[in-house]
């Protein structure tokens, strides 16, 4: 980007500069010796264009909605449209949240994104054993399609897009979801939405895995081939990097396991006979916004160009769209802290910003009160308020990319691609992201992240305000939180109990019978036996049973 | 003073998923010199209180950040008491309202640790409470 001779100009220019900057440092040092990014990458004092004299401008950034999407994949960007407000909610019974669903909507939100409860996301149903005292606690319980059509209740499901947060079952609650939208006379092809049927970084960080890896690819890449068909403008999987950061990992992490994932999935398919430049459209992704504000900026950059890379160089994309890392971001759950909370408000502030600046899709802000309990009513509208205010008020969204150029941003950006290339590289030695999960590779290389950061605070290497510095004596707060009424599991299994009863139990068995055979079958599709099934009223816990059966459980390997 | 190693169960009872803060403080407790059984996700509070009794421990921390941990600690502490090892300390982490701590101690809980906690305030901690409980055991 910059000519030979400027450079040499700079280059002398900048010795004569630090020669001066020495006695300054000599007479007042600097506060540390070494800085560094929260993920560990060392920062200089100062950049310059010598750092990005190999920059290609047209190459390495090109424009807004062109290859390599650097800059973003949309042409205009904000401009345009703001990124879709996402809150991710779920609150006990699907009557409640139902409500506020429709509240959310009526507070100016953009699109639903449904949490559900770790029964529905392991694939029981409420009176199994296993959901005992989980049942409602940190999201809704979907048992069958009854509970799905009381859930998008007068919510028209041609209007909204859904977001769910369901892996391992991800097929069944995508089959009630078009069941539903039948009932509402819209038809699959008008859905839009996305499932987050990420199975492989439930092994590596979430932990809401049921099968093992090779039926639980084959069920993702049934979806694929399904929705291509079916439910053409749905995202099939978002594969999740949020996780892998909120179990510790670190920016670099983050985006090289990610996208790690993202070749296992691609190569899976591509395997099973589906073209990339189909399914590649709808692969969506999802990032962790942490708190070192330019190196997130950085990550989003880097990760949008070396996904381009990816599919085009190693899987010959030539699709633009199926080229395109479209992303919906989470600000860092794992930054929240439980001493002062209110200073939470600051750092999703701070989060959401890095977010917009490095080009999201769509956003979920933390609430203020999540590292105590489940957010309220209150903290959650003034999480929404903090996105609102970013979008109509700060004015970074009149221009694509504001801070491209930056030389320390386009720096961090090159050195955040490179890095991750290298993780990727020894994880295609080591045979690929399957063989490093199962090496446990993956998990280790997060945990020594985690330990590392946890004994820099402890150290006092790493503050947290408020936690390791500037600490006040807090009362005991009886703060106002979330509480989920212990009579709701009740209430659940009572319905759940009068379902089995009333719906044609002949039906139900036969139409199980089909998944397993499909199951049986690799050939076969398992997806319409499943949506035949949900129609039927065949619960969540009874069609993964057969699955349990069909496929086996997954074991995680422990890593300490 | 006892010189046999503190041998701990860490655990997630469970559905929970968030083992982030049980694996950090189980390699906390592992570097200061503890035994560290960690049993992985997905544990009933039978196979915990089997380990623990199996194991010999000294202590079970539970570590939940679902909301259920009324319902695990409570289970945890009723089997213990069953099988005649409610002498073995239960102490947990998560995501635990202030409000329900006075609940858990009830139950038996001795002590529970939020988030933000440094790892050396539960090493000190369950150092002390060993040997106390180890004291109990010679009277």
């Amino acid at each position: 980007m910059f000519k030979e001779e400027e450079l040499e100009k700079i280059s002398e220019a900048r010795l004569k500069h630090e020669e001066e900057v020495k006695k300054t440092v000599q007479k007042y040092p600097e506060r540390k010796s070494t800085f560094t990014t929260g993920g560990g990458v060392p920062v200089e004092r100062l950049y310059t264009p010598e750092n990005i004299k190999d920059l290609d401008y047209t190459e390495d950034l090109g424009f807004p909605g062109d290859y390599p999407y650097t800059r973003g994949v949309q042409p205009t960007m904000y401009r345009g449209r703001f990124w879709t407000m996402r809150q991710y909610a779920g609150y006990a019974s699907a009557e409640e949240s139902n409500e506020r669903y429709k509240y959310l909507l009526q507070q100016g939100q953009t699109g639903l994104s449904v949490a559900f409860d770790l029964p529905t996301q392991i694939g029981y149903d409420s009176d199994h054993p296993m959901a005992q005292g989980e049942v409602g606690k940190v999201g809704v319980a979907i048992d069958s399609l009854e509970d799905m059509e009381i859930l998008f209740d007068g919510i028209p499901l041609d209007k909204v897009s859904t977001s769910m947060t369901i892996n391992a079952p991800a097929s069944i609650l995508l089959a009630m979801y078009i069941a539903v939208g039948e009932k509402q006379n819209v038809p699959a092809d008008k859905l839009s939405g996305t499932i987050q049927n990420d199975i492989l970084k439930e092994y590596i960080a979430r932990g809401t895995y049921i099968f093992p890896p090779k039926p639980s690819m084959r069920l993702i890449t049934d979806i694929f081939e399904f929705c291509s068909k079916h439910v053409p403008k749905w995202n099939t999987i978002s594969i999740s990097g949020y996780h892998i950061r909120e179990a510790g990992s670190t920016a670099v992490q983050e985006v090289a396991f990610t996208l790690a994932d993202g070749i296992a999935y691609v190569e899976a398919a591509v395997k099973k006979g589906l073209d990339p430049n189909v399914f590649g459209r709808r692969l969506s992704f999802f990032f962790n916004s942490h708190n070192d504000f330019l190196e997130e900026i950085a990550k989003f950059r880097a990760a949008r160009r070396l996904w381009a890379k990816i599919m085009r160089e190693r899987f010959g994309v030539t699709n633009a769209d199926a080229q395109k890392l479209r992303f919906h971001t989470q600000t860092a759950g794992c930054t929240l802290t439980a001493q002062q909370p209110e200073n939470n408000i600051i750092r999703v502030t701070i989060q959401a910003l890095a977010a917009v600046l490095g080009g999201t899709q769509s956003l979920h802000t933390n609430s203020f009160d999540e590292a105590l309990a489940l957010p309220t009513e209150e903290s959650v509208r003034i999480a929404l308020r903090t996105q609102q205010i970013i979008a109509y008020e700060s004015g970074v969204t009149s221009t694509v990319d504001p801070l491209a150029g930056s030389y320390y941003l386009e720096w961090l950006t090159n050195e955040i691609e490179r890095r991750a290339q290298e993780y990727i590289d020894k994880i295609d030695e080591m045979g690929g992201m399957l063989v490093a999960i199962e090496k446990g590779y993956v998990q280790q290389q997060i945990q020594d992240s985690a330990y590392a950061y946890q004994r820099a605070i402890e150290k006092g290497e790493q503050i947290v305000v408020g936690v390791n510095k500037f600490q006040i004596e807090e009362k005991g707060t009886s703060r106002k939180i979330l509480r989920v009424d212990p009579s709701m599991a009740e209430k659940q299994i009572t319905r759940l109990k009068a379902l089995k009863e009333s719906r044609d139990n002949v039906k139900v068995k036969e139409a199980l019978e089909e998944i397993r055979k499909a199951a049986k079958d690799e050939s076969a599709n398992i997806m319409p036996k499943i949506l035949e099934a949900v129609k039927v009223y065949a619960t969540l816990g009874e069609i993964c049973d057969v699955l349990r059966e069909e496929f086996g459980e997954y074991r995680e390997s422990i890593i300490l | 003073m006892d010189e046999r190693k503190i041998r701990v169960i860490v655990a997630k009872p469970g559905l929970d998923g968030h083992d982030r803060g049980a694996k950090v403080v189980a390699r906390a407790l592992r570097d200061a010199g503890m035994e560290i059984i960690y049993t992985g996700l997905r544990q009933t509070p039978e196979q915990i209180v089997a380990t623990a009794i199996q194991e010999d421990a000294d202590a079970i921390g539970l570590s939940i950040l679902s909301g259920a941990h009324e319902h695990y600690f409570r289970e945890v502490i009723e089997l213990l008491k069953k099988r005649g090892a409610e002498d073995i300390i239960v102490f947990g982490g998560g995501v635990i309202p202030d409000d329900d701590v006075p609940v858990l101690k009830q139950m038996g809980v001795k002590a529970v640790f939020g988030p933000g906690t440094p790892t050396p305030k539960v090493i000190e901690w369950l150092q002390e409470a060993v040997q106390e409980r180890r004291a109990k055991e010679h009277v």
